[in-house]
């Protein structure tokens, strides 16, 4: 395992949760992201197509660092589901 | 000396505002240079000049709606004398005012506070014809009449969103007129998109977000190449005869967030890497949906695709845009049961539908033009 990048401050569910949201303005600026509940399915409530996915999943790269493989796509499919998994692949490894 | 004209940005464009000059008296300009913005039904577009040469005057003020083949400017040749006139600074928009580049233009113009007009468009945005009705309330002040300045040109990132019952207007009217000029027929096939979906999920695997292909990038690469095996698909029924192109700008459906459609050109689809049409599908989108569409990219295309799939349709049978003389749908991407050889086995598939003009090809070529795109996603490799 080669050393992460500087390590990055651990984040809180909260700030991933605004991290993604702004991700998704950045799309969908019209859609009211802010009263968007954890359950909801983001392509539907923000109308996605899969360019538009495509492109919330490069703001997240972007933003925090994070590659985000084509297979895990189906874990980003609502709000609480993209923090959780966001949350996981920013976790500090342990071992090497 | 040269002429700048109003441009037909399509089938539905009789009239466009000129939205904002980029260039002012005394510019250089090459060929192909983008230099005023325009307003349309479907947004401002970004409009390039096909003639070189010096800016000479700038005939037509930001904020002017006029015909198609109105001159908006005049240019003479490179090298002859130059007076060039510095514009005036005007002062910024009033911030916080919900209204398009145009209309703040016209207060500008016709001494309107703009803070002061109530807006009628989506959220209160503030249209032209507001501006219209509040200048005409307004005392009348009599226009010292000059030339109109020149406002230094405002960059703005941002576009009201297009007028969405105007916009619809338009598309009518070119749906309608295709439906009279066009004898359309359509076609329907399922293709097998099985070894093109694996290929791809095995090249996208190990490939960063940034450089990852969509499948749309596959189903347009293989619809340009199949294109040209079958010409009568590809180009122009102009007066009464067919034109076919050698390129093929394929136009790409992309819906407006807004509401509403529009299919520019994603120019020489048929010499584009895999990357470089996804690359190129991307910027497109994201342009469509900033509003910051080029002029030629509404103009050029000889070929249409339109992909409904992902709305959850299983095909789709389009209007010809014309003067187009086909258009491509596709349908949903998904596994299905299929036979082959006597087995039932599970595939993924689409369906491919055409939509083409049988004044210029029929059924029978249409059919050996959706084949050649299966045959094609077969060796997705090769695209």
């Amino acid at each position: 395992m080669t050393p992460e990048q500087p390590a990055r401050e651990a984040m809180t569910a909260a700030q991933l949760r605004d991290v993604v949201v702004d991700a998704l303005r950045s799309v969908a600026p019209e859609a009211d992201a802010a009263s968007l509940g954890d359950a909801a399915r983001l392509r539907d409530a923000f109308d996605l197509d899969s360019m538009d996915f495509l492109n919330v999943v490069i703001a997240l790269h972007t933003a925090l660092g994070v590659d985000i493989p084509e297979a895990d796509y189906a874990k980003l499919q609502t709000l609480g589901g993209a923090v959780a998994y966001l949350a996981s692949r920013l976790e500090p490894r342990v071992t090497g | 000396m040269g002429e700048f004209r109003m441009p037909s940005l399509g089938a539905d464009m009789d009239a466009g505002t000129l939205a904002a000059w980029r260039v002012k008296p005394g510019d250089l300009v090459a060929r192909g240079a983008v230099v005023a913005d325009v307003e349309t039904d479907k947004g401002v577009v970004e409009v390039e000049i096909w003639e070189g040469g010096v800016i000479d005057a700038l005939v037509v003020a930001p904020g002017t709606k006029v015909p198609v083949g109105t001159v908006l400017a005049t240019l003479r040749p490179s090298g002859s004398e130059a007076v060039v006139a510095s514009p005036p600074a005007t002062a910024a928009a009033p911030a916080r005012v919900l209204a398009s580049p145009s209309a703040k233009q016209l207060a500008r113009d016709r001494g309107v506070d703009i803070a002061l007009v109530r807006g009628t468009g989506p959220h209160g945005a503030i249209t032209r014809e507001d501006v219209e009705r509040a200048a005409d309330s307004a005392p009348s002040v009599t226009p010292s009449a000059p030339p109109p300045a020149i406002a230094p040109v405002a960059m703005s990132a941002r576009v009201a969103p297009p007028d969405g019952a105007a916009m619809r207007r338009a598309i009518a009217a070119a749906m309608t007129r295709s439906k009279r000029e066009i004898p359309h027929y359509y076609l329907s096939a399922e293709l097998d998109v099985e070894a093109a979906q694996r290929w791809l999920l095995a090249h996208n695997a190990g490939r960063s977000v940034t450089e990852r292909v969509l499948f749309a990038a596959l189903l347009l690469k293989a619809t340009a190449l199949a294109a040209l095996e079958v010409p009568e698909v590809n180009g122009w029924y102009v007066e009464g005869a067919y034109q076919p192109a050698s390129a093929v700008h394929l136009g790409v459906a992309i819906s407006m967030r807004s509401g509403g459609l529009i299919a520019p050109a994603l120019r020489d689809a048929q010499a584009r890497s895999l990357d470089a049409t996804q690359a190129a599908l991307r910027d497109l989108v994201a342009r469509v949906r900033a509003g910051r569409l080029r002029s030629s990219e509404l103009t050029d295309a000889t070929l249409t695709v339109t992909s409904l799939g992902e709305a959850g349709v299983d095909s789709v049978f389009g209007v010809i845009y014309p003067p187009q003389v086909a258009l491509v749908g596709f349908g949903r991407v998904g596994e299905r049961p299929r036979a082959s050889g006597g087995m039932l086995g599970v595939r993924s598939v689409v369906t491919a539908t055409l939509s083409a003009d049988h004044r210029v090809s029929d059924g029978h070529r249409g059919a050996v033009f959706l084949r050649a795109i299966e045959t094609l996603l077969q060796q997705p490799e090769k695209l």
